[in-house]
């Protein structure tokens, strides 16, 4: 069997009094798309600080490509578009293209500087998320999901084997979320990126992910989107801890 | 009128010393202001002033002949440190380090004062900068900051840059946090320590800031903002040294008002251009 990229094992946290994840047993196979569902408050994020290493768990096991998390060291092959990855000082004066070129700044290395190689790779992710035209221009001055798209690039730029997402597409228009969706799939199919990506948008997930988990302190659900669809309102609304609209399909 | 100051030993110094503080000051002073933390600038400029009364205080009380300057370095490389343990032991209220440090930075500079027997003229120095005090000792000291500045900085520029623009990201890459932080943090507080014998301890933090200020207002990217904060804050250090020289006032207060003069023009022009715009925009 390969290595798991992610292998958690009866991992919980707490933050002071507060218990937030519970007994998490979870496991990424390579090559998988994987949406992590749940509600507001649920945990998600909290798991994903976790995965990274930003919070340290209190008991259990978390390993990354077959590693203990804490001798983990090969963080450029991880990359990370955060929940928040809007809301830094909008006035810095940093351009789409220095944006993106500090997510080469671990894999390049203390002491070396950029090279030719590096400022293609830079350009090449800034084309792959569809913002060449904006290179030049300072992120502040372009709009919530255009800014987004330079997140996931930046993210993309050291390419990685595993890369996560806390809520990329809030703040992104439908027509976008739906480009989106499709570019990752594409990332996943031909590049074989595996993908943990968080959101509240179930039903376009379930026609793009090829498992979906659902988090609510614990994993209550571990499957193919298929099964997924296949729980009943009585489950999800267990889950949730109040209904859920039926599951829309599109395609 | 430039002529004149090459001819006297002592108006060379001030000059040349001007332009490295012109440098080092806004290049530090782009990663200080990004990250906001303008006002670590002012804390670390008033330990610094305690370092400086300190040695004054030993070289007038006990014959002790250390170098104010050296002191007052010393102290705000120390207050740095304070400041990093602080910011971490109040998590939540990181900012609260900077009045605490500089409180007892002015704290400290008031004992050591009045023990020294009060002001004299080296401290008036000090305090608002001199365009005659800088002897040649201080500009070899001010040269070497200045290339060890420079050259760390030209090292560990793009951790620096990843750090300010998004500590979280930095710390998920790999990048050592902490340790570059601290980097920053040591070579902020020996270019604050550099400054003051031409700007003074009160206007420091302005030679770090008030050229970035304008520079964020019209810079296209990080790189495009240092090179203009250094472009500004050479322009204001000569310009204020030599007003300051020939109607005889410190020239920290002539380098500061023409910071500000070039702070103000930009505010404007940008404000008209983004005007001219709109109206082509709608015509
Ligand atoms: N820094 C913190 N200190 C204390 N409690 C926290 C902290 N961060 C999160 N929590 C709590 O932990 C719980 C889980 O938060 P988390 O951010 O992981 O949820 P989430 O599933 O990502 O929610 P959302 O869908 O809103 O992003 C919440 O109840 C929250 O109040
Ligand atoms: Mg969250």
């Amino acid at each position: 069997m390969t290595t798991p990229v992610l292998s958690i094992e009866n991992v919980s946290y707490s933050y002071e009094q507060k218990d937030v994840l519970e007994h998490i047993d979870f496991t990424i196979q390579p090559g998988s798309f994987v949406g992590l569902v749940g509600p507001n408050g649920s945990g998600k994020t909290t798991l994903i600080k976790l995965i990274l290493g930003l919070l340290h768990q209190k008991r259990g096991d978390i390993r990354l490509f077959g590693k203990s998390i804490d001798k983990f060291k090969e963080w450029d092959r991880i990359g990370f578009v955060s929940q928040k990855a809007n809301s830094f000082n909008s006035g810095f004066p940093a351009t789409v293209y220095e944006v993106v070129s500090m997510g080469l700044t671990s894999k390049v290395g203390y002491f070396r500087f950029f090279k030719k190689k590096h400022e293609e790779k830079i350009k090449e992710a800034v084309d792959l998320v569809g913002m060449s035209d904006y290179i030049h221009q300072n992120i502040g001055d372009l709009s919530g999901g255009q800014q987004q798209r330079i997140f996931i690039a930046r993210a993309l730029v050291s390419e990685p084997e595993f890369l996560i997402l806390d809520e990329p597409t809030v703040g992104v228009d439908t027509e976008n979320v739906h480009r989106f969706y499709k570019m990752l799939r594409d990332l996943n199919k031909n590049k074989g990126i595996t993908l943990l990506l968080v959101t509240h948008d179930i039903g376009t997930m379930t026609s793009y992910a090829s498992d979906i988990a659902c988090l609510n302190k614990q994993i209550h659900f571990h499957g193919d989107p298929e099964s997924f669809n296949d729980l009943n309102d009585q489950d999800l609304s267990n889950i949730y801890g109040h209904p859920v609209n039926a599951v829309t399909h599109d395609h | 009128m430039l002529s004149s100051f090459l001819q006297y030993e002592f108006l060379r110094n001030a000059l040349y010393t001007g332009l490295l503080i012109g440098f080092i000051g806004p290049l530090l002073g782009t990663f200080v202001v990004v990250r906001r933390l303008s006002l670590i600038a002012d804390a670390l400029s008033h330990v610094t002033l305690s370092g400086i009364a300190f040695g004054l205080m030993l070289d007038k009380k006990f014959g002790v002949g250390i170098s104010p300057f050296y002191a007052g370095m010393s102290f705000s490389v120390i207050g740095s440190v304070f400041i990093e343990q602080l910011r971490r032991v109040y998590k939540a209220y990181q900012e609260l380090a900077i009045p605490i440090i500089l409180s007892g930075g002015v704290g400290l500079s008031v004992i050591f004062i009045s023990m020294a027997d009060g002001f004299n003229t080296d401290l008036f120095n000090y305090l608002f900068g001199s365009v005659t005090a800088v002897s040649r000792q201080d500009l070899w000291t001010i040269l070497i900051v200045a290339i060890l500045v420079t050259s760390l900085i030209a090292l560990f520029y793009k951790e620096l840059f990843m750090l300010s623009f998004d500590e979280e990201h930095a710390v998920v890459s790999g990048i050592h946090a902490r340790r570059i932080h601290f980097l920053f943090i040591v070579l902020t507080a020996l270019v604050i320590a550099a400054s003051i014998r031409i700007v003074g301890v009160l206007l420091v933090s302005a030679l770090m800031t008030l050229p970035v200020a304008a520079s964020i207002r019209i810079a296209r990217g990080f790189k495009q903002a240092i090179l203009l904060s250094i472009v500004f804050g050479e322009v204001s250090v000569i310009s204020g040294l030599i007003f300051g020289y020939y109607f005889e006032i410190p020239p920290g207060g002539t380098i500061v008002l023409t910071s500000i003069l070039i702070l103000l023009v930009t505010i404007l022009v940008k404000q008209v251009i983004q005007r001219t715009r709109t109206k082509r925009v709608k015509a």
